[in-house]
C-alpha cells in the first residue's frame, strides 16, 4: 500500500470518527445498557422477536420525529404535531368513506392535509415572522377545532382503509414489518437530504445563523416554509400509519407523540437551539425512548412511576452530553 | 421622547391586553341573560382566576427568555397534594398551605436550578421535569378524589360584601405582594436583564443567576397558589394529564395576549392576567351566543391565531430587511 493511500485511508478514518458524535455514541451506549438492565429482567428482552416489535412501535415515532427534527434543525420548533396526527389521520380514514377513488386517494390526502397545515405554519413562521412556538400552537388549537366541529367531539366511525392496515401491519418480507421499511427509506432520503444537496446545507445554515446564510444568498424564508411543510406531512403520515395500526382515528391519537418527539431528537444531540444534529442521532434517540416506555411498561410499573423514570432518565442524559457552554 | 410617551410605550402590551379584556366582558356581561350582576362576575373571574394564576408564573419564566412547559403540571401536583393537606382544623389548614406553596416553590427552584446550574435548554428540561411532577401527583392522587377545608374554599370562592368576588381580591393581593416588589427587586431587573441579553447582563454584572433562579423559584409558588384555587373551586385532587397540558398551552397564549415578549426581557405579569382573563372569557363568548359548545375548540384557536397575527403587523416598521431575523 502506498503512502498516499494510507494516509487517506487515516483521513477517512477520522473523518468517520469525527462525524460520530459523542451524544450519539453516548445515546447508543445507553440502548445497550437499556437492553442489557432489560435482560436481567427477562431473558426475552433480547430475542429478535421482541426487538422487531420494538422497532415496528418505535418506527411510528421515528416518522414524526424526522419531521420534527428537520424543524428543530432550524431553531424552530413545531408544536402542532398532535392534531396534525389526528388530522391526517381522520381525513385519510374519511376519505375512504367516498367510494373506490376516496378509498385508493385516501393516504395521500391524509398526508396532503398535513403538509396543508405545515404550509401554514410555515408561512407564519418564515413570511410573517411569527414566533414558531405561538403558531404552531395556534394552528394545533385550530386543526383540533376543526376536527372537534367534523367528527361531533367523539372518535370518528370511518375505519382505515385496507391500503393502511397493509402498510401498517402487514409485511412484504416476511419477518420484517412494512412500517419498518418505510421508516428506513423516509430516513434514508432524509440522510440523503441533510447530507447531500443544498437544501440539507441551507437548513443548518439558518439554524446556525439565519442572517448570515440569508446574506449568502439563501432563500432562506421558502427553506424555513418548505421544512415546517415537511414536518407537517411526515407528521400527518405517521398519523395515517397510526389508524392503520390501530384501524381507526381517534381524538387524542397524537397527543403522546408530541413531547416524545422532542425527547427523541434532543436525546440524539440534536441542539434544540438548531444548526447541530445528525439523523443517526435521531434514530438512536427513537429507539432509546421506544425501549424506555417499553421496558417500564413490561415491567408493570404503574403510570406514575413510569413518568417519573422517563423524566429524570431524560434529565439525567441531557446532563451528561446537552449541556450548554457556561456564560463567558 | 417625552416621558410619558416612553411610559406609553413600555406598556402599550399591558394596556392592549386590558382593552381586549374589557371589550371582551362587555360584549359577554352585554350579551348575557342575567346581565352584569355580581353572579356573573363572579362566576367568570372563579374561571379566569385559575389560568390568571398559571399565565402569571409562565410570565416569570418568560421573562428571562426562558419556557415552562411544566407549569401546568406543577399546577396538578399542588391540587393533588392541597386535596391531601388542606384539611381539619385552621391550624392544620394553614400548614398544609404552606406546605402546598413550599412544595410549587420547590418545583419552580427545581427547573431553576437544572436549567441554570445544569445549563440544559428551558424547554426541554421543562418537558421532563413535568413529566416526573405529572407522575408525582398521579402517585398521590391516582383516582380524583380528597377533600378540603370547606370554609376557607368558600370563604376564597365567595363574594367580599356580596359584590366583590374573593377570587379577583386574592388574585389582586398575590400581584401586589409578589410580582410587584419581585419585578422592582434587584433580582427581578436581572431577571429582565438576562432575558434581553444574557452575555451583556453577565458583563454588567448583575447577579443573574440569583435573579433568575427567584424567577423559577416564584414562578412555582404562583403556579402553587393556583393549583390551591383550583382545590377550592372543585374540593377534590384530580391529575388529570390533559388539564395540566391544556393549562400549559392556555398560558402560553395568555402570555401572548398579553404583550410579554416569548424572546425575553419585556413584559409584565399583569398584562398576562389580563390575557388570561380575555383568554377565558373568549371561550366563555360561545355560550352567551347559545352556539353549539362542539365549535369552541375551534372558535378559541381563530382568535388565539388572530391575536397573533396582529403581532405580524410590526413587519410593516420594518426598514432593512437583516431586522427580520432579529
Amino acid at each position: 500500500m502506498s503512502e498516499t493511500a494510507m494516509t487517506r485511508a487515516t483521513e477517512r478514518k477520522q473523518g468517520f470518527m469525527r462525524s460520530l458524535d459523542p451524544a450519539v455514541l453516548t445515546a447508543f451506549g445507553c440502548i445497550v445498557l437499556l437492553l442489557v438492565l432489560g435482560s436481567f429482567y427477562s431473558r426475552s428482552f433480547l430475542s429478535p422477536e421482541y426487538l422487531l416489535q420494538q422497532l415496528k412501535v418505535a418506527s411510528f415515532l421515528g416518522i414524526i420525529a424526522t419531521g420534527m427534527m428537520l424543524v428543530i434543525l432550524l431553531g424552530q420548533i413545531d408544536l402542532s404535531v398532535p392534531w396534525t396526527v389526528a388530522t391526517g389521520a381522520m381525513m385519510a380514514c374519511a376519505a375512504a368513506a367516498y367510494g373506490p377513488l376516496g378509498t385508493t386517494l385516501a393516504i395521500p390526502f391524509g398526508i396532503l392535509c398535513g403538509i396543508g397545515i405545515g404550509l401554514f405554519n410555515g408561512v407564519g413562521v418564515a413570511y410573517l415572522r411569527i414566533p414558531s412556538m405561538i403558531v404552531t400552537l395556534a394552528t394545533n388549537a385550530v386543526a383540533q377545532g376543526v376536527m372537534v366541529v367534523y367528527t361531533g367531539g367523539f372518535s370518528p366511525q370511518d375505519s382505515a382503509t385496507a391500503a393502511m392496515r397493509y402498510l401498517a401491519t402487514g409485511a412484504l418480507i416476511p419477518g420484517i414489518p412494512n412500517v419498518v421499511f418505510i421508516w428506513a427509506l423516509i430516513g434514508a432520503a432524509m440522510v440523503f437530504l441533510l447530507r447531500r444537496t443544498g437544501f440539507g446545507r441551507a437548513v443548518y445554515g439558518i439554524g446556525n445563523r439565519e442572517r448570515a446564510a440569508y446574506l449568502s444568498g439563501i432563500n432562506t424564508r421558502r427553506i424555513v416554509m418548505t421544512a415546517f411543510a415537511a414536518s407537517g406531512g411526515l407528521s400527518a403520515f405517521g398519523g395515517v400509519l397510526l389508524a392503520g395500526y390501530a384501524s381507526k382515528a381517534a381524538q387524542s391519537m397524537g397527543d403522546a407523540y408530541l413531547l416524545p418527539a422532542i425527547a427523541a431528537v434532543v436525546l440524539g444531540g440534536t441542539s434544540i437551539l438548531g444548526g447541530r444534529g445528525s439523523y443517526l442521532g435521531t434514530v438512536a434517540g427513537v429507539i432509546l425512548i421506544t425501549l424506555l416506555q417499553s421496558i417500564l411498561s413490561v415491567t408493570q410499573m404503574p403510570e406514575a412511576g413510569r413518568q417519573i423514570i422517563y423524566g429524570v432518565v431524560i434529565i439525567l442524559m441531557l446532563l451528561l452530553y446537552g449541556r450548554a457552554p457556561a456564560s463567558r | 421622547m417625552k416621558d410619558w410617551e416612553y411610559r406609553l410605550a413600555e406598556h402599550r402590551g399591558t394596556l392592549t391586553a386590558l382593552a381586549i379584556f374589557v371589550v371582551m366582558f362587555i360584549i359577554y356581561t352585554a350579551n348575557h341573560p342575567a346581565g352584569f350582576t355580581a353572579n356573573v362576575i363572579q362566576t367568570a373571574a372563579n374561571k379566569g382566576v385559575l389560568l390568571a394564576f398559571v399565565a402569571m408564573a409562565q410570565t416569570m419564566v418568560v421573562i428571562t427568555a426562558g419556557i415552562d412547559l411544566s407549569v401546568g403540571m406543577i399546577f396538578l401536583l399542588t391540587n393533588c397534594l392541597a386535596s391531601w393537606l388542606v384539611v381539619g382544623s385552621p391550624l392544620e389548614t394553614a400548614f398544609g398551605v404552606l406546605v402546598v406553596l413550599a412544595v410549587g416553590a420547590l418545583c419552580g427552584a427545581t427547573n431553576g436550578a437544572i436549567v441554570i446550574y445544569g445549563r440544559l435548554q428551558p424547554i426541554v428540561a421543562t418537558i421532563a421535569t413535568g413529566a416526573v411532577y405529572f407522575g408525582i401527583a398521579l402517585l398521590l392522587r391516582p383516582f380524583p378524589g380528597g377533600s378540603v377545608n370547606e370554609h376557607l374554599a368558600d370563604a376564597l370562592t365567595g363574594r367580599i360584601f356580596a359584590v366583590v368576588p374573593a377570587s379577583l381580591v386574592a388574585l389582586a393581593a398575590v400581584v401586589l405582594l409578589i410580582w410587584v416588589p419581585f419585578s422592582r427587586s434587584v433580582y427581578g431587573r436581572a431577571a429582565y436583564a438576562a432575558g434581553s441579553s444574557e452575555t451583556s447582563a453577565y458583563m454588567s454584572g448583575m447577579p443573574i443567576r440569583r435573579g433568575k433562579l427567584l424567577a423559577y423559584t416564584l414562578s412555582g409558588l404562583v403556579a402553587a397558589l393556583g393549583g390551591l384555587f383550583l382545590t377550592f373551586f372543585t374540593y377534590t385532587g384530580d391529575a388529570a394529564f390533559a388539564s395540566g397540558n391544556a393549562y400549559t398551552l392556555f398560558s402560553i397564549a395568555a402570555v401572548v395576549l398579553g404583550g410579554v415578549s416569548l424572546f425575553g426581557g419585556k413584559g409584565s405579569a399583569i398584562g398576562a392576567v389580563f390575557g388570561a382573563l380575555a383568554f377565558r372569557t373568549i371561550g366563555d363568548l360561545l355560550f352567551v351566543f347559545d352556539l353549539d359548545p362542539l365549535w369552541q375548540p375551534l372558535f378559541q384557536g381563530l382568535i388565539l391565531l388572530a391575536a397573533i397575527s396582529l403581532g405580524a403587523l410590526a413587519l410593516f416598521r420594518v426598514r432593512n430587511r437583516l431586522e427580520w431575523f432579529l
